[in-house]
């Protein structure tokens, strides 16, 4: 953001000599530093942070600690797999965490017809709801900020009128296979994992992944290029819903039952994770990778905070978490600004 | 303000036109439809002590929601301000114990200083608003909860109850303090050197640092009055409440705010400041929500209708025209 204009009728100094990086990108040997370090930097701290527990509690790593670290959570990853397309594109979506409590009442009350029913019937859901907030913000020119926020309290309300206000809880019949998705550890990290592969060869390896960066590098020169900017914007937001919805089906496979105060807050969650994983709130860069790095790192975080810091709770959790955030972002504002000048 | 300029003849300037004055008074429109149909179904609507409950609800909205009005005029956003909420009504316990006013003034400097950092995260290093205050809404909670312990702790101090529960002249001392807040901000916006900036950088922030604004130091004003601001409206909420619970106090607060802000009619692109718009954007919300409950409406009605009224809003005060 700094603008010296005083500075351009100086002389200026020799540039320093720039070759091709890997990625066909001319630049000095200072600015591949400081690409390297914004896209492993996640990497790297998630690594230090393990050595780190690892090593100074050697007898407490445990395989318990990893299907804690990864059960607990697996869910709730599919909402930041959404969210990194979304924010890929510049745009935001808050409604993930009421549309994942969506997904898994309506799973729950759907069970009771068979198990197959049990998975559509979110995953539809939830991919209508997206479709509508991606038409709004494509095609209405609506803020992304405002029309999922109004689609968090939607969702919200709507699945409040499903359970009549909280007071009717839909039950998974114990014997539906429909159960076992969500039971023990590795099914659902399976199932995510899966899901985080697909993810991946979207973004990395697919034309549609190209145009999503380019919408959040500059949406007009995007148009200009002849991208079909709206209808990536559209399969955007749908794509995030029925990721949601499919979490929230997940979650009730694990749960048993259609819980309806799950999800509050996990929108910023996901976001958290989506960018201490080093895509850019600007949009314009995003992946898969980092996302994952930045999901196990804030539960690896997490999961240390409960041990040892298990007295203070969920404040120290908050605490820890908030200054975490500040200081990754910190950092990748001063990377990018530094790698500008 | 450009638009008012350029008045093409044909059909889509009339609807551009009507979509402006939509813009602009639409909010009012909808608060006199709303007071007359709340009135018509409900005779009770009107008497005194309904508007008092109403003011009561309303005064906190309307302190966070000039704050927010003044940090989205500058093309930001403050998510921090329900945490400040709770971190301002969790000191006052702490420290009551030296009289009411070291304690509101600490949790006033403490809402100043949550301010300062989200607002030189955005103005120095360059964070998007956004996740600035994203991650002090999280962090801020915690610190609150850290200091007061999760649960609500009472609060039983004369001063601090009065500023919540009295009345002066008939009038909740609440609406008095939000009203007052109403008229300094309402004079910064339109009559000060600082309010021309805040609204030209929402404008165009690059063009006002070329101008050479003190961009900066405006962005972290704004991110400190929307601070103290939350900070004034979490004291008044302990006043109500005789309790202190930084666990739930100003929880989606950020979301009302927001709100209303943008029903109020002030564009989310910034460069504009709609403060009276931003009260009346307030009242209209609180006053849907007890209209909706007074009729036996479930909260998911409630949601559902506040949602629509969002997507109606952005609808209209979208950016239109060639960008």
């Amino acid at each position: 953001m700094s603008v010296r204009t005083s500075e351009t009728a100086a002389p200026l100094p020799a540039p320093p000599p720039r070759r091709a990086g890997r990625d066909g990108l001319l630049e000095t040997p200072r600015e591949r530093w400081i690409r390297r370090a914004e896209r492993r930097g996640p990497l790297v701290v998630l690594v230090a942070v393990c050595a780190a527990a690892t090593a100074a509690s050697p007898s407490d790593a445990s395989w318990s600690d990893v299907s804690t670290i990864l059960g607990n959570n697996a869910f709730v990853w599919l909402l930041a797999l959404g969210m990194t397309f979304v924010i890929t594109t510049g745009g935001i979506d808050l409604s993930v965490g009421s549309l994942y409590a969506l997904g898994g009442v309506l799973a729950a009350r759907a069970s009771s017809s068979g198990p197959w029913l049990a998975i559509l019937l979110p995953l539809v859901v939830c991919a209508a709801w997206g479709a509508v907030q991606g038409l709004l913000v494509a095609y209405g020119g609506m803020a992304p900020f405002i029309v999922t926020l109004a689609g968090l309290l939607g969702a919200r309300g709507l699945l409040q009128a499903l359970t009549n206000q909280g007071s009717t809880t839909y039950l998974v019949p114990a014997h539906s296979w429909f159960r076992h998705l969500g039971a023990g550890t590795w099914v659902p990290v399976g199932i995510v994992a899966v899901l985080f592969a697909l993810g991946w060869i979207l973004m990395e390896r697919t034309g549609y992944g190209a145009t999503l960066t380019a919408i959040g590098g500059n949406q007009d020169s995007a148009v200009l290029l002849g991208l079909p900017v709206a209808r990536a914007k559209v399969l955007v937001y749908l794509l995030s819903g029925t990721l949601a919805g499919a979490a929230g089906a997940l979650a009730g496979a694990r749960l048993g039952s259609g819980v309806t105060t799950i999800g509050v807050g996990y929108e910023l969650t996901a976001i958290a994770a989506v960018v201490i994983g080093g895509t850019l709130l600007t949009g314009g860069y995003g992946t898969i990778g980092g996302t994952v790095c930045g999901v196990l790192l804030l539960a690896v975080i997490h999961h240390l905070i409960d041990r040892y810091l298990s007295q203070y709770g969920s404040a120290m959790t908050d605490a820890v978490n908030g200054a975490f955030l500040a200081v990754v972002v910190l950092a990748q504002a001063l990377l990018e600004r530094s790698r500008r000048q | 303000m450009t638009a008012a300029v350029i008045e093409p003849a044909d059909g889509a300037g009339a609807r551009e036109r009507i979509l402006d004055l939509a813009q602009r008074y639409g909010v009012y429109a909808a608060l006199a439809v709303l007071i007359a149909v709340a009135t018509a179904l409900d005779s009770d609507f009107m008497s005194v002590s309904n508007w008092r409950v109403q003011l009561f609800q309303a005064a906190p909205i309307v302190l966070v929601a000039l704050g927010m009005a003044l940090v989205i005029g500058t093309e930001g956003v403050d998510l921090s301000v329900g945490a400040t909420i709770a971190l301002a009504a969790s000191i006052i316990p702490l420290y009551i114990g030296y009289g009411p006013v070291p304690a509101i003034a600490l949790a006033l400097l403490l809402g100043a200083a949550a301010g300062l950092v989200g607002g030189a995260m955005v103005a120095f290093a360059g964070v998007q608003p956004i996740v600035a205050t994203l991650s002090l809404m999280i962090g801020l909670r915690g610190v609150a909860e850290l200091m007061n312990g999760a649960a609500a702790k009472p609060v039983a101090d004369a001063t601090i109850l009065d500023l919540g529960e009295r009345n002066l002249a008939g009038v909740p001392l609440m609406a008095w303090i939000a009203l007052a807040a109403t008229g300094v901000v309402a004079y910064t916006v339109r009559r000060t050197t600082f309010g021309r900036q805040l609204v030209a950088i929402g404008d165009n922030k690059r063009a006002s640092l070329l101008a050479g604004l003190p961009v900066r130091r405006v962005l972290v004003t704004v991110y400190v009055l929307s601070g103290v601001l939350a900070a004034l409206a979490g004291v008044l909420i302990v006043g109500h409440g005789a309790e202190a619970d930084p666990a739930n106090q100003g929880l989606n607060m950020e979301l009302s705010a927001i709100t209303a802000v943008v029903v109020g009619g002030t564009p989310l692109s910034g460069g504009r400041v709609r403060v009276l718009g931003t009260v009346a954007g307030a009242l209209f919300m609180q006053l849907a929500s007890a209209v909706l409950i007074q009729h036996n409406a479930p909260t998911s009605t409630t949601q559902i209708v506040e949602a629509v009224l969002i997507c109606l809003a952005v609808y209209v005060s979208r950016e239109r025209g060639t960008r």
